[in-house]
């Protein structure tokens, strides 16, 4: 069960402003039925002030709760003021959001730029930028503004504010470009560790064997030598019990080199050799 | 508040009787099944009693029964073994509606080399058959198909589907954990080689589940360590979830009648109901040929997570297929791979009686939904779409 406030509770059983406006001056219209969630907000303006907000959610409880606690935020608000408002505003109105739920303020935050644009008349912005995740349509721009308004530092944070890597995942290494490229610009965000050299990697290879990979298999009476390395190849020799033993091939892929993987180098392959 | 729990396939209470019976164990008889004085040895022969109810529960010899800590253990035992008895072989076979302590293994061994076929269902939840018989090869090292899936509750002709592949000499296992309990199981009519289930749905408690290893079949232990279970898995007995699981199987033997008369009369009342009273609501899967006990019902154009917490308010407990209550952004894959509409995926909802829910609680539940439904169609604005037939999606 999610951890939702008793503001997004309240919100969710009780939303403020459900519903339509007659002849709206502003309507924005944001999401779709395969997303899971939608949102349609209308305005109703008398020139710069926001006289009136309603609005028709599909979604889960916190999509309901930002929608209602936006239509609040904004009325009686000016349009310069409204349009200052961010997702974390949102969130914030509410006091917090679980971070899965982390779109449904941005949804928010859509539903009112584009109400406003359609007030003013300003023409609908065309979809700029590449689509990056098929999945939910979400374009590389939208990735970098949600990357460097929220300080998004994983893909998991990008799926959780702009969905984009939710579905089948096959844009991940986009993503993580996309985060790359924003966190070298950004100094103050910590860097991921250089590259090891050869000789670092072999050392740590070393290492890791005898003092993580070792002390368990010898439990069970078996034993590993580093035999070679060669690039990302690291080839081990095993004795004892381990090599009669039917699961030394799981032993080797899946504790053997997920350990080296998790405490050397992610890319790294290991082989026996006898 | 009361509770209406009907999210049996979730989790079940432990029956008063089976708590009765496991108390004993947990402070006065707590010696050691496995020491040599009198003190543990009278502890070995309830569980070895309770070893034998089990069995009985699905036609078993008790030396065919390995207990582990849950399902997902029973699951990789099983698949694990057999992949590791056939190491020359690098194909593997499942459905693509497996609960994901099959799934996830699968998809795990995929990315260690080994060539997995997943076998699709129809719209209705129907598995494939020539499909998954078409996949099979020479170099094919298990296949293991669920016999009833916990959310459709569709049933999979698991009789016939083992006996195929293990006429072929390929070893068959099967996830039962939904099915033990609420249908009638006879391992001695089928060509199952190892079959799985859990305690904690059949009224026992969490954290005992169960491996049926046909004799004969090749098998290496997952769990190494001491000569508990005939060496097949290592690990002090769970000594009072061990008693409790056996007078549990005793007693879901003796409801199995009631499951599938008194309780089946009870859910086809609840789906009926809510589907005359509730317009653009489906069943999800095949309506014959279903577990007594479940329904899905995808109710169009709103989203689960909202039906659930509304449902709560009033402490009627379910599932749904929804995206939003799982943390991920797609519906489940088990609506999915059956190609359920987005418009009706999200909005699934998952009922699952048990031999303690009354009539009354199913009244209770047909009041209270058709108001949920309606309040969240007013607000979503694909509803009025849907019904002028504006809607694009």
């Amino acid at each position: 069960m999610w951890d939702y406030t008793d503001k997004v509770k309240e919100h969710f059983l009780k939303p403020r402003n459900v519903g339509t406006i007659e002849n709206a001056d502003g309507i924005g219209e944001v999401g779709s039925l395969a997303c899971g969630d939608a949102l349609t907000l209308y305005l109703k303006l008398d020139g710069n002030k926001i006289l009136d907000a309603k609005f028709q959610t599909f979604g889960c409880a916190s999509a309901i709760a930002s929608s209602s606690a936006l239509t609040e935020m904004i009325k009686g608000k000016n349009i310069d003021e409204a349009r200052k408002i961010t997702n974390d505003d949102i969130a914030d109105f509410l006091g917090g959001l679980p971070k899965e739920k982390m779109h449904c303020s941005v949804l928010g935050r859509d539903a009112l730029e584009k109400a406003i644009s359609h007030y003013l008349g300003e023409e609908e912005k065309k979809v700029e930028g590449e689509v990056v995740c098929e999945c939910f349509g979400v374009t590389d721009l939208e990735i970098k503004r949600a990357v460097t308004e929220n300080k998004l530092t994983s893909i998991e944070d990008v799926t959780n504010y702009v969905k984009a890597g939710g579905g089948c995942e096959k844009c991940h290494d986009d993503i993580q470009a996309i985060i790359d490229e924003i966190l070298e610009k950004e100094p103050s965000v910590k860097k991921k560790p250089a590259k090891l050299t050869n000789i670092q990697k072999i050392k740590l290879i070393g290492e890791t064997l005898e003092r993580e990979i070792q002390p368990a298999l010898e439990q069970d009476g078996g034993s590993i030598e580093l035999v070679d390395v060669d690039g990302n190849l690291v080839m081990v020799k095993l004795c004892g019990a381990c090599a009669t033993c039917a699961m030394s091939q799981l032993t080797l892929k899946d504790y053997v080199e997920s350990k080296l993987r998790e405490l050397v180098a992610p890319e790294l392959i290991v082989e026996e050799v006898k | 508040m009361r509770v209406i729990y009907t999210d049996n396939n979730a989790t079940t209470q432990v029956a008063k009787p089976v708590l009765d019976e496991m108390i004993p164990f947990y402070h006065e008889l707590y010696g050691n099944p496995s020491s040599m004085h009198n003190f543990g040895g009278q502890v070995a022969k309830k569980t070895a009693e309770a070893r034998q109810k089990i069995a009985a529960l699905i036609n078993a010899d008790p030396s065919e029964i390995v207990l582990t800590s849950c399902g997902t253990e029973s699951d990789n035992t099983a698949i694990r073994a057999a992949i590791t008895s056939n190491p020359d072989k690098k194909h593997i076979v499942t459905t693509r509606v497996e609960h994901p302590a099959v799934k996830n293994l699968y998809e795990h061994l995929a990315k260690r080399g080994y060539r997995v076929t997943f076998v699709p269902v129809d719209r209705k939840g129907i598995l494939d058959l020539d499909y998954l018989y078409d996949s099979l090869t020479d170099d094919t090292a298990v296949v293991s198909v669920m016999w009833a899936n916990n959310e459709s509750g569709v049933i999979f002709p698991i009789e016939e589907i083992s006996r195929e592949v293990s006429d072929r000499g390929i070893v068959f296992h099967t996830d039962a954990v939904q099915a033990v309990g609420k249908i009638d199981i006879d391992v001695k009519k089928t060509g199952i080689d190892m079959l799985s289930f859990s305690g904690h749905k059949i009224h026992a408690p969490k954290g005992i589940g169960v491996l049926y290893v046909r004799k004969g079949t090749k098998f290496s232990p997952f769990m190494i360590g001491g000569h508990q279970e005939k060496g097949r898995r290592g690990g002090t007995e769970n000594v009072p979830s061990i008693i409790g699981l056996g007078k549990a199987c005793e007693l879901v033997g003796e409801q199995l009648e009631e499951e599938n008369t008194r309780v089946r009369a009870l859910r086809d009342k609840l789906e009926t109901e809510l589907l005359k009273r509730i317009t653009d609501a489906d069943i999800n899967g095949v309506k014959d040929n279903r577990l007594p006990n479940t329904t899905s019902i995808g109710f169009g154009y709103v989203e689960g997570e909202a039906i659930l917490l509304m449902m709560n308010e009033f402490g009627i407990c379910a599932s749904s297929g929804s995206a939003c209550t799982s943390g991920s952004l797609e519906p489940s894959h088990v609506l999915r791979a059956m190609g359920v509409p987005f418009t009706s995926a999200h909005g699934s909802i998952r009922f699952s009686l048990s031999v303690y829910n009354t009539e009354e609680e199913v009244d209770y539940i047909i009041e209270k939904m058709p108001p949920i439904i309606e309040r969240l169609r007013e607000m979503s604005p694909f509803w009025k779409q849907a019904q002028e037939g504006k809607l694009k999606n």
